[in-house]
């Protein structure tokens, strides 16, 4: 006998079900986590130095590198000064909520408020797999286009915090700023945006104090 | 290399299902893929191919069903499909504030299977557990 069955199931449910595991971890030890994604070059691993050394004092940083090889950014996180892990992916495009599992042992939880998760260089698919961190950022450049969102719509549409990083480079190429940010209105209504240089530390305040604003927040829940 | 795992939780939640009702076989899959879902149909059919080998699904034909994404302008309320990735104005009032309302999906709809048993117990399957988020 030949049935035809309903079933209506995600198809990436089992990695959000990891993903909760991972986040309740998280909260079990009072860790405010980000996920940091971007195409190649964009900035996150600048973003990271610079939030990691301005909140030095202040709060204490966990960094997860998500990269294809090497570990140079693991290194850098290192070298501004926070607590961080290197996953190699060996090939994968995106990191994965088992590979975030897997990497959470590593770090000394009870001695961190902040995880940032810095994801593989790519605008497609990391924003599909939830890690279980509780923002999701996607840092652009100016040097990428202001086509992007149209580009990539799956990506500026899974993601709750925008930076728009290399903001001292505007006057140099040509990037049409309303072309734009109407490309994310309409995909992500009200998306949080910061704009900001990483090179020459403007609009930074305002990031910064928008995580340490997040992380007061998470630990009134 | 997406797409090997995803194709590996498509296989799984196959099998499950079918599992569950008892099926000796997975002749059809029905997935449903959203325009702003970045997968790709002939990526997956290939690792399908590979993985499916020894399973339950052995030989089943995928189908995916292609959805446009579904966009509704903020100043009119009119509701469209979007037809041109650079351009998401109204088409009827030209409003350049809309809104992106669906185009992200991506499930397995249904199965068919061959199955021993005459008539299909829906207290098999366990779906429902999942419900489609849109």
């Amino acid at each position: 006998m030949t049935h035809h069955i309903p079933v209506v199931e995600q198809i990436l449910s089992a990695n959000d079900r990891i993903a909760d595991e991972n986040r309740n971890r998280l909260d079990a030890a009072g860790v405010f986590a980000l996920n940091f994604m971007a195409s190649p070059g964009a900035g996150k691993t600048s973003l990271i130095e610079q939030t990691v050394r301005k909140l030095a004092g202040e709060l204490r940083i966990g960094v997860v590198e998500g990269d294809i090889a090497t570990s140079l950014d693991a290194e850098r996180a290192a070298a501004a000064g926070a607590v961080s892990v290197q996953i190699n992916t060996g090939g994968n495009c995106h990191l994965d909520a088992v590979m975030l599992s897997q990497a959470l042992p590593q770090i000394a939880l009870d001695k961190i408020d902040l995880l940032i998760v810095e994801n593989v260089g790519n605008l497609v698919c990391p924003a599909n797999f939830d890690l279980g961190t509780h923002r999701s950022v996607l840092v652009a450049s100016i040097p990428e286009g202001d086509d992007k969102p149209y580009k990539y719509p799956g990506m500026y549409r899974g993601v709750n915090t925008l930076v728009i990083n290399k903001i001292d480079l505007l006057p140099y190429v040509p990037f049409n700023m309303d072309f734009f940010q109407r490309g994310v209105e309409t995909l992500n209504p009200g998306l949080k945006t910061f704009a900001l240089s990483c090179r020459t530390g403007e609009g930074l305040d305002a990031w910064l104090d928008w995580i340490k604003a997040e992380i007061k927040a998470y630990r009134k829940i | 290399m997406h797409e090997l795992s995803v194709t590996q939780s498509i296989l799984d939640i196959a099998v499950r299902h079918a599992e569950a009702a008892r099926a000796t076989q997975i002749t059809h899959l029905y997935l449903v893929v959203g325009q702003l879902s970045s997968i790709i149909d002939d990526s997956v059919q290939f690792y399908w191919d590979i993985i499916s080998k020894g399973t339950l699904a052995e030989g089943a034909t995928l189908h995916f069903r292609r959805v446009k994404a579904e966009l509704r302008c903020t100043h009119c309320d009119h509701q469209y499909s979007l037809e041109d990735a650079l351009d998401f104005a109204c088409p009827v009032c030209g409003s350049q504030t809309t809104q992106f309302i669906s185009g992200d999906q991506f499930y397995v709809e249904a199965i068919d299977i061959e199955s021993t048993e005459e008539t299909y117990d829906t207290s098999h399957s366990r779906c429902g557990t999942n419900l489609k988020r849109e």
